[in-house]
């Protein structure tokens, strides 16, 4: 416990800037939140606007979107570890659990390359029709996040490695959990109201 | 090969029509003078250390004045091309401009005047005062402030570009509706240059908004709670926290529009099951709030102007604080009054209408806490006084105008007449123009060091107030005759012709107006000795920003101020100036990344614009990897010791004092029209006559 408060909470200063840090991001959590919103209200509109051709109870598998949000929360659980870790300032079990983190979120992505293929393969693409533009967007968008997300939490590992675990990494790795949750509680969301919805 | 290299890019976009022409010649001389001059004053590197890397709050906002007071006059002869052509289009003659370029014209002064002018001063105000009048030294995260200031510059930029490269602008409207705006109806690339300048100078916007809530309400002086915030503080942040709520959307609906005019998606379009409704819903979503996030700092520092000036504590704090707060949370329910006659069915067009009106009531508590202000207070009528004053009656009539548009059945009549352009533009200059005149008046001190020559003040005030009148009252009766907006040709049976006359006479008036506002600096620069503010107080100020000295060291507070509690700094001078405590100050090295990444974002906008997909893709890499170099470099701050402040505090004091001996006693009146012209005459005179040029 002591080492985590000499580690951490170095100065006042520095508890104050971490604070601020931990404010701002939350702020453009909530803009990134907006944007989500808005392309989850396009979806909600214009989902049904298939234009005669296969519907979303047509395309989508349950199995494999299920398969893809178990991944993904256990991604989750694992960058809790690792915080857990970080705070601890336990460099090697920071670099095993986010390294887990890192594998389960390009798994996650692989899954959603093979389904978005499939989809693409089968003429699905997204000048087809509403349903299918707003669908990628939407979980396009999503994707797109998960990789800035990895390429993110490769180039914080890389660096907590090579630099050790200062108070600076414990900071970036706070806020990288942060998103990595966000994107977690966003999918939840794209699998309740897209995936499941369309068997309801 | 060449498709790929070049996307869409070939001879045909190089500029062929006499205005395209004309704008690259004109940017490409601008552009040559400026390096001109740096190069023989020998200045790149003094620009580059001082300005352009500069992560000083105070720079940055005096680059965003210059910036929008360039875009101000680009705007400016928009407008005027506008009104040229409505006065002289009248039955056979067609007017100088092709239908089209008249619809371009418009759209340009739309966007231009929003996004490059009206937010550009305004974030030029906040960067400048906030941080000074909330006792901070600087901004929560400076990188993101000289981020998003670079990325407004690379919007700029993206809307002139096509004078260079493609010769067309979007002939949409401001807000690029769809469908016209989709790839059926708009094939060229003016639309998509709309969306990237916007795209891009919008992501620059939100990141300064989540700045400054962050500044805002983490980097107070102790002692400052919520409840002792000067106004103008209380407005940015009721504006900026709108700011980072709707300008996502603006983000996300936008990438919609590209994906559909890039990509051939159907979010938007006629077929394959779009909507394009649902495009006028979110775009209005953003477009509505977006003229109050202009509007509320300038309430905010009207609040300030007005106790200040009539020597009185605001009438009312709380009310006046409830009423910024009251504005900003009701404009967010308002949007689709904007579409009552679009078919959304009667109780929705209830709801809007009626929260429209609503709007009206925390406004006007404002304009009342205010009124009461002056109340038996003793006024003084300097320069931002007067624009309070012109404030109160042109936003008056524009706020009672905008409750007549609010009641549905009565828009279905004005929807989309002259009536409702009258309307808006008696908020935008009234409130939002006005407000940043008067904020510039009022600060110019604090950020030249000399105050602003109010003679000639006077005068471009009155031609503003005149020109106004002359504009905008022919257009409310215009619209009531029925002259729907945006006409590039109509017939004289209508009897419109006059008072389009008029409105030309009135834009000319203003175009007077703004002449004379760039001669009341260049007077005031040349009385300089006469108007130096060496008190740091020169208006007998409220607000912490006037405890600092004109202008504020780059480190603003030498010592962080104890505030016990509202109007700070005016207890301050009751009970006697604390003697300073000299601390080691932490601040922020100077950074070239957000130029390294605007200028890529750029490229990334053109590569879109023009399918050059590589471009873009490159670019956006090269924005990563910009932004991984940043964030993990742990060197960006560095100390001033205490005893190196103090020796930087004794040197001002010495040179306030020397400044205090050699100033000119302050006779009368400040140089009127006359005297200024003798004097640049005798100036240009004495330099022909001695070749002082030779020594340039």
């Amino acid at each position: 416990m002591a080492h985590m408060v000499t580690a951490l909470e170095k100065s006042h200063e520095e508890k104050v800037a971490t604070d601020r840090v931990m404010f701002g991001f939350w702020v453009y959590l909530m803009t990134d939140l907006l944007m989500f919103a808005i392309l989850f209200a396009v979806y909600a509109v214009l989902h049904g606007n298939t234009m005669g051709g296969p519907s979303d109870r047509d395309l989508f598998s349950l199995p494999l979107a299920l398969g893809e949000t178990l991944i993904l929360l256990t991604s989750s659980f694992t960058c809790g570890l690792g915080m857990i870790a970080a705070r601890l300032g336990k460099k090697n079990q920071v670099l095993v659990w986010f390294g887990l983190t890192f594998v389960l979120g390009l798994m996650f992505l692989g899954l959603e390359f093979r389904e978005f293929a499939e989809f693409i393969h089968e003429g699905h693409t997204l000048t087809v029709n509403a349903f299918l533009s707003s669908f990628f967007a939407l979980v396009g968008t999503h994707g797109l996040h998960i990789t800035s997300g990895l390429i993110w939490l490769g180039v914080t590992l890389a660096f907590v490695w090579a630099r050790g675990l200062n108070a600076h990494m414990v900071r970036k790795l706070a806020l990288l959990s942060l998103f990595w949750h966000f994107l977690d509680i966003v999918w939840i969301f794209i699998f309740t109201i897209v995936y499941l919805r369309a068997f309801v | 090969m060449k498709e790929f290299l070049l996307g869409k890019l070939d001879g045909h976009a190089l500029p062929h029509e006499w205005f395209t022409i004309g704008g690259s010649v004109a940017f490409v001389l601008l552009g040559l003078f400026v390096v001109l001059v740096l190069t023989r004053l020998k200045r790149w590197k003094w620009l580059w250390n001082e300005w352009l890397t500069s992560v000083d709050p105070k720079k940055i906002g005096i680059m965003y004045f210059l910036a929008a007071g360039f875009m101000l006059v680009r705007g400016g002869l928009d407008a005027i091309m506008i009104w040229l052509q409505q006065a002289i289009s009248v039955d056979g003659s067609q007017g100088y401009l092709s239908a089209d370029h008249f619809q371009q014209v418009f759209t340009a002064h739309g966007n231009i005047m929003v996004f490059f002018v009206a937010m550009g001063f305004i974030f030029g105000l906040i960067n400048y005062i906030v941080p000074l009048q909330i006792g901070a030294r600087d901004l929560a995260s400076p990188f993101l402030n000289t981020l998003g200031f670079w990325l407004y510059i690379a919007g700029i930029l993206m809307i002139n570009m096509f004078f260079l490269l493609g010769g067309e602008y979007a002939a949409t409207g401001w807000l690029a509706v769809a469908p016209l705006s989709g790839p059926e109806f708009s094939p060229g690339v003016g639309v998509d240059y709309l969306i990237w300048s916007l795209q891009i100078s919008g992501v620059g916007t939100t990141l300064g908004a989540i700045n400054f809530i962050m500044t805002i309400l983490k980097m107070r002086a102790p002692g400052m709670t919520l409840w002792k915030m000067p106004l103008f503080t209380w407005g940015s942040l009721c504006s900026m926290i709108m700011a980072a709520t709707v300008f996502p959307l603006l983000t996300a609906t936008l990438f919609l529009l590209f994906l559909d005019r890039s990509f051939g998606t159907h979010f938007f379009t006629t077929g394959g099951g779009g909507d394009p409704m649902m495009y006028t819903n979110l775009i209005w979503m953003w477009g509505h709030p977006e003229v109050y996030i202009l509007v509320i700092p300038a309430y905010g520092l009207f609040g300030e102007i007005v106790s200040t000036f009539s020597r009185k504590r605001v009438a009312s704090y709380t009310a006046n604080v409830l009423g910024l707060i009251g504005v900003s949370v009701f404009a967010l329910s308002v949007w689709l009054h904007h579409f009552f006659t679009m078919g959304a069915g009667a109780d929705i067009n209830s709801f809007f209408g009626l929260m429209t009106i609503i709007i009206a009531v925390p406004t006007t508590v404002l304009v009342f806490v205010w009124i009461a202000t002056m109340y038996k207070g003793r006024i003084r009528f300097t320069n931002p006084m007067l624009w309070f004053l012109g404030f109160m009656g042109v936003f008056a009539t524009g706020g009672i105008s905008g409750v007549m548009l609010g009641f549905p059945p009565a828009d279905f009549q004005l929807h989309n007449s002259l009536f409702l352009v009258a309307h808006f533009h008696s908020n935008v200059i009234g409130g939002v123009l006005f407000g940043i005149f008067a904020g510039i008046t009022y600060w110019f001190p604090k950020i030249a060091g000399f105050k602003l020559n109010q003679r000639i003040g006077r005068y471009a005030f009155w031609c503003w107030i005149a020109g106004f009148c002359l504009s905008f009252i022919p257009m409310y009766i215009l619209g009531l005759m029925g002259a729907t907006r945006r006409l590039d040709h109509y017939d004289s049976s209508t009897g419109w012709q006059p008072l389009y006359v008029m409105m030309l006479v009135g834009g000319f008036v203003i175009a007077t107006g703004v002449a004379l506002q760039i001669v009341q600096i260049i007077a005031s620069a040349i009385e300089k000795r006469r108007l130096r503010d060496t008190t740091g107080d020169p208006w007998d100020g409220r607000s912490l920003e006037w405890a600092t000295p004109s202008p504020a060291p780059f480190y603003n507070f030498a010592a962080i101020p104890q505030v016990t509690s509202r109007d700070a700094f005016w207890e301050m001078k009751k009970q006697g100036l604390p003697k300073p405590v000299y601390e080691d100050i932490v601040m922020p090295k100077n950074t070239a990344a957000g130029i390294y990444i605007s200028i890529l974002a750029f490229l990334a906008g053109f590569g879109f614009v023009w399918d050059i997909f590589w471009l873009a893709g490159l670019s956006i890499l090269g924005i990563i990897i910009c932004v991984i170099v940043r964030t993990f470099n742990e060197h960006t701050e560095y100390t001033i010791p205490a005893a190196e402040v103090e020796k930087l505090e004794e040197a001002r004091a010495r040179a306030t004092k020397a400044a205090d001996a050699h100033k000119v006693a302050d006779t009368g009146e400040d140089m009127g029209l006359r005297e200024f012209i003798k004097v640049v005459l005798k100036w240009a005179w004495d330099v022909i006559r001695n070749k002082r040029w030779r020594t340039w």
